[in-house]
């Protein structure tokens, strides 16, 4: 029967056209299209996996942010406490060593004090006892020429001399 | 999730679309073998009446409609490519005839020759076209490499395919990595589908890329081509025996020259069975070598000429009746043939391409067991 009856024609045409097709579509469009296909999954697939990778870093990273955090802050609370005692410290020192300071100088300032005291009262009494010398002498000059006279002021040098 | 989804659901569909396409297949072959016997009767019926009663007819001779002839005009192929026929125009492409012959050497001419004014057939420069055939008046052998119908409808589709896909591949090389667009979204997921769903899983991950490149052109090949000859004035080339014969000759010496030691021991000392029954396996298996490629080819041309046959029948019914009004119940029933038919386009593609994978596959197998 013709129609089960294959043509020479169409089944030469038909091999070269067929191999043509299959060459130039194999070199210039499946070759690209699989290829790039290929590399485009693969390209996804990296990505995909960068991303979950970035995800656990950055996770990790926060925890990791977080203990820095927590550890800094317990740095900062120490280094504010050992600053506090520090500061605390070097008051009571100051303040201890101005006292005693002070009172060296207070102490100082006592002793040069009762020195100068000692000094202006030796230098009053010498003076005063020139004073009185040269005061007995004018005295003793211009009064003793009677007898009560000088026994009335012996007298009474007697009495301030006990006073003083 | 999402994705999954999708899978279960694609393949549910691929499911379906065998069964439908077993099913269809059936309802072809069925109506295909019964086709040319209606024909054949018709015609008698036709010859029979004609010579009863000559003198008691006076219309006019030779307008009886020919369902059996018309159809099997339309399915095989033809040296000029008709369209239509209204009244006495005859819209009709010339197509160059290539014959040879041993006397006079290499001839090319328009096939426009064998046909005068009248639209009688008649010789030319010592050969004449009968049934479709070119013949010498003289009786020699003529080897007739004509563009025909057929070979002029194959390079329209291969001016097609390299049109698109190399256009598609350009895009490719351009952008690899970008999402694709128009033509390229449109069949990049036919082109997965052909790795992922036939070639990876037949041919299995190690060599599956090796074939890529030939499962693509035959798949593309045989589903334009259909498509193709689903256009009213189309021709039916995927229906050809000689196409689908050289398709499956392709397969067979790709499936065969690619065969590893695990398939030649397969087919000739079956592992696991007694020595005796080689006597009776080896020749099977040795038949089973040519029947894939064999029940290829009729497959593909059977499935293809049966579907042609059929939307043919079913408008011819509206001449044979002649019966306008029977085109009410015929040109609904012949769409959704029509449409089936598309669907059957893309099955038959589908299933060449699928099992000349698991032959492959069978061949590049390394470990059964």
């Amino acid at each position: 029967m013709e129609l089960i009856t294959p043509d020479f024609g169409l089944i030469f045409w038909q091999l070269l056209v067929f191999g043509i097709l299959f060459f130039l579509l194999a070199k210039f469009a499946w070759k690209p299209i699989i290829q790039s296909l290929a590399e485009r999954e693969q390209s996804i697939d990296e990505a995909i996996k960068l991303s979950e990778t970035t995800r656990a870093e950055m996770a990790e990273l926060k925890a990791g942010n977080e203990q820095l955090i927590a550890s800094a802050r317990a740095e900062r609370d120490a280094l504010i406490k050992q600053a506090k005692e520090a500061s605390d410290a070097m008051i009571a020192q100051a303040k201890l060593d101005a006292q005693t300071a002070a009172n060296q100088e207070i102490e100082k300032a006592r002793v040069a004090f009762e020195q100068e005291k000692a000094s202006a009262v030796a230098a009053i009494r010498k003076e005063a006892a020139t004073l009185s010398l040269d005061l007995a002498e004018k005295v003793l000059k211009s009064q003793l020429k009677d007898k009560a006279a000088q026994e009335k002021l012996v007298t009474e040098w007697m009495a301030d001399v006990k006073l003083s | 999730m999402f994705q999954m989804q999708v899978k279960t659901s694609t393949q549910k569909m691929y499911f379906s679309n065998i069964l439908l396409g077993l099913f269809l297949s059936f309802i072809s072959l069925n109506v295909f073998a019964n086709e040319p016997v209606v024909a054949h009767d018709s015609a008698h019926v036709d010859t029979a009446s004609h010579a009863a009663a000559p003198a008691a007819s006076h219309e006019a001779p030779s307008e009886k409609f020919d369902p059996g002839k018309l159809i099997l005009h339309h399915i095989a192929d033809e040296h000029d490519w008709h369209f239509f026929t209204i009244g006495h125009f005859h819209a009709t492409l010339p197509l160059p005839c290539i014959v040879y012959t041993a006397s006079a050497g290499l001839q090319v001419f328009s096939s426009s020759h064998f046909k005068n004014e009248h639209h009688e057939e008649v010789p030319y420069n010592g050969f004449v076209l009968e049934h479709g055939k070119i013949h010498a008046e003289n009786g020699e052998k003529v080897i007739d490499f004509s563009i025909t119908k057929n070979v002029a409808s194959l390079l329209v589709s291969a001016v097609l395919l390299l049109t698109i896909f190399i256009g598609i591949g350009r895009k490719y090389k351009e952008n690899p990595h970008r999402a694709p667009k128009g033509m390229q979204s449109l069949f990049e997921p036919i082109i997965i589908f052909v790795r992922d769903e036939i070639a990876k899983n037949n041919i299995g991950e190690k060599h599956y890329r090796r074939f890529m490149p030939y499962l693509l052109t035959i798949f593309f090949f045989i589903w334009f081509n259909n498509m193709l000859g689903l256009i009213p004035g189309g021709a039916n080339l995927t229906g050809n025996i000689a196409v689908t014969l050289v398709l499956a000759i392709i397969a067979f010496f790709v499936t065969n020259l690619n065969g590893r030691s695990t398939y030649w021991t397969h087919i000739f000392a079956m592992p696991g069975v007694p020595k005796w029954m080689l006597v009776i396996l080896t020749p099977v298996e040795i038949v089973g070598i040519f029947m894939k490629p064999f029940s290829l080819m009729v497959r593909l041309f059977a499935n293809i000429t049966a579907g042609h046959i059929i939307l043919l029948s079913l408008v011819s019914l509206i001449f044979i009746f002649e019966n306008a009004a029977l085109g009410l119940a015929v040109v609904p029933f012949s769409l959704f043939m029509n449409v089936i038919e598309l669907i059957v386009a893309f099955i038959q593609a589908f299933i060449f391409t699928m099992l000349v994978s698991t032959y492959i596959g069978a061949a590049v197998e390394e470990h059964h067991h």
